[in-house]
């Protein structure tokens, strides 16, 4: 039979949002295995990861569709149910992001040359690290609902988000060195590879942007 | 004499039945909550719930008992055929059981309160005339519906900003739970206790001045809360835990807490709900045994056990799977947001048992979760199902009413064959 009062309780967004950032960033994380197998020529290894990557961006978007099926328009929220939404779809575009950058690599079989491929991995790595810190705060809305979006706690998520805008600042910078890095040699590669490694340079930059625009989501949910 | 024996035990198996609906169904909502927030096991709320449904069903239980058996009737009218009393609260019982069992197997919200009161007018208004229902009794109880739930929300709000302001917004809310957490405890055993002295002591035959009641709810109150800081205060944080979410070990010392508005909630569902099912019994044991209708009759302490007996059978067959079906389904009810619902709940249904409205448990609590809800508390809320029952009650009124004028007129015809 139906309850009453079980019925009056919609399902909460904010365990399944945890759950699928944590997926996004599991998804980002596979890029460093990825891209060293990538530099080692291990074509094999890196495929695997990048099976791994679909797996998880899958995954990643399952769960974004059945958050947006478990928040109809009848829910009565603490905030928006459209910032919470906005929030699922820029998380989700974290993996999204690592599925296309990987995508490109391996159907191009696309070289890192050699003289930036150590300037790239850490490149990639502190993306990987914007994607953690989006999880770390997005993991505080638990807590953040519990306290009603007020004192401490919001505190804690502020200070959370500005460090995740520095790491974001930092692959800003390590971009535009790895840019200038790849503009010295781009006359000694092939023309079609160095295009292509300007478009992975910039989607793999954006795994940060999307993780600061997480940030920038929170931020809205804390100002109601 | 045999006539008397028929209408007491088609009473009591009808009371009976209806208890134990009560017990296999309403009690979940009272004590779903505190499982769902991991403050009780399934065995340990099926005790508590046991242990209080009974007590507030026998200590608690009498005013309310007394407006569901001569409150909406008005038995002047009735002198000359008691009998007609009988054959009606008979059928506002069975009625009200039917319309219960019905309604909970297609999974319609329906509220036992609601049902009762709706069969009992039923059955005096068509069996009997319009003039035999005390409307004005009637209208009071209907408001009742409407303030109850608006008070436990504006208590549950008010409770649980204060929770938030003085514990969870904190840097330390651990050190801050544990300060302010007896004081809790405090004030949910405090007001129970007391309200249970001033209205419930003199059915069982004691009678208290006030400043004595307002002593003894002080210090039965103390002794409770010096009790729970005791636990509060063994409770040593888990850093693992807590550092995957703060509030672990702070939502630990409110589980402490929700086991005594458990309690509370128990005990308010037992003096409030009892009524419905024993309330019916108590008027036809009275006009059975004397044979007249008596407006002074005292209460027997026996039906208001049967009723609390009922209750816990109800709660051990059915209501345990209930229970713990509910208590899964409610999980965002964190001990922190469980107790605010479950203490301004508790205090509203014990206040309404004190002056002897009979009110919704359900839609009570349904009131304070959303008051928790507006102090921006909980997750989501499903505010269709909300609208839906708030309708429900509509529609139970009059279902109650139709089966119960149906029963009446079957009791009518065929009952007197059966004495005679």
């Amino acid at each position: 039979m139906a309850n009453m009062l079980a019925g009056i309780f919609g399902s909460s967004p904010v365990v399944p949002l945890e759950k699928h950032i944590g997926i996004a960033y599991d998804c980002a994380k596979q890029l460093r295995g990825f891209f060293a197998a990538v530099v080692k020529g291990d074509w094999d290894k890196a495929s695997k990861a990048r099976a791994e990557i679909e797996t998880l961006e899958h995954k990643a978007d399952d769960l974004k569709k059945k958050i947006r099926q478990q928040l109809p328009k009848s829910l009565f929220m603490p905030v928006p149910r459209e910032d919470l939404l906005e929030l699922l779809l820029v998380q989700d575009k974290i993996a999204n992001r690592t599925k296309d950058v990987s995508g490109i690599v391996m159907g191009r079989k696309l070289q890192i040359p050699v003289e930036i491929s150590d300037q790239f991995l850490e490149f990639v790595d502190r993306n990987i690290d914007a994607a953690k810190q989006a999880r770390k705060s997005v993991r505080e809305l638990n807590e953040l609902f519990t306290a009603g979006f007020r004192g401490a706690e919001v505190e804690l998520a502020e200070s959370m988000i500005e460090k995740l805008d520095q790491i974001e600042t930092d692959t800003d910078d390590l971009q535009a060195e790895l840019r200038g890095s790849l503009f010295a040699i781009e006359k000694t590669i092939d023309p079609i590879d160095a295009v292509f490694m300007y478009r992975v340079i910039e989607l793999t930059g954006e795994i940060a942007d999307m993780a600061e625009r997480v940030g920038r989501r929170l931020e809205l949910l804390l100002s109601h | 004499m045999e006539a008397q024996i028929v209408y007491i035990s088609l009473a009591a198996m009808f009371g009976i039945f209806m208890a134990w609906g009560i017990g296999a169904n309403d009690v979940a909502n009272a004590m779903a909550t505190s499982v769902g927030s991991k403050a009780l096991t399934i065995k340990q709320a099926i005790l508590v719930a046991a242990v209080f449904e009974f007590l507030g069903a026998v200590l608690a239980g009498g005013e309310v008992t007394s407006t569901i058996r001569k409150g909406i009737v008005d038995a002047e009218l009735l002198t000359g055929s008691p009998e007609l009393m009988i054959y009606g609260m008979l059928a506002a019982l069975l009625a009200a059981g039917t319309w219960l069992l019905v309604a909970s197997r297609n999974g319609w919200p329906v509220s036992t309160t609601h049902s009762i009161v709706g069969a009992i007018v039923g059955f005096a208004a068509v069996g009997i005339g319009v003039d035999a229902v005390q409307w004005g009794q009637v209208g009071t109880i209907v408001m009742s519906w409407v303030v109850s739930p608006l008070t436990a929300g504006i208590i549950a709000f008010l409770i649980y900003m204060s929770v938030q302001r003085l514990i969870l917004r904190q840097d330390d809310p651990l050190v801050k739970a544990k300060r302010y957490v007896p004081m809790y405890i405090f004030l949910a055993s405090f007001t129970i206790t007391l309200v249970t002295i001033l209205k419930g002591l003199k059915h069982v035959g004691l009678t208290l001045s006030l400043v004595d009641s307002y002593m003894l709810a002080t210090i039965i109150a103390v002794i409770i809360s010096l009790f729970g800081s005791v636990i509060v205060r063994r409770i040593t944080p888990d850093p693992k835990q807590d550092k995957k979410e703060h509030f672990h070990t702070v939502e630990r010392v409110f589980a402490v807490l929700m086991v005594v508005t458990a309690c509370g909630m128990a005990f308010a569902h037992g003096s409030n709900d009892v009524a419905n099912a024993i309330g019916p019994l108590a008027a036809v044991v009275s006009i059975a045994k004397s044979g007249t209708i008596a407006a002074k009759s005292a209460l027997p302490i026996w039906v208001l056990a049967l009723g609390g007996g009922g209750i816990v059978i109800g709660l051990a067959t059915y209501g345990r799977h209930v229970i713990a079906t509910v208590g899964k389904k409610i999980t965002q009810l964190t001990p922190s947001r469980g107790f605010a619902a479950e203490l301004a709940a508790a205090t509203t249904i014990v206040i309404a048992s004190g002056t002897g409205m009979p009110v919704s448990t359900t839609h009570t609590l349904v009131g304070a979760v959303l008051g928790v809800g507006m102090a921006r508390g909980i997750e989501a809320i499903d505010l269709r199902v909300v609208a839906r029952i708030m309708v429900s009650w509509v529609i139970t009124i009059p279902a109650g009413a139709f089966l119960s004028i149906l029963f009446f007129f079957i009791f009518r015809a065929v009952l007197p064959l059966v004495g005679a």
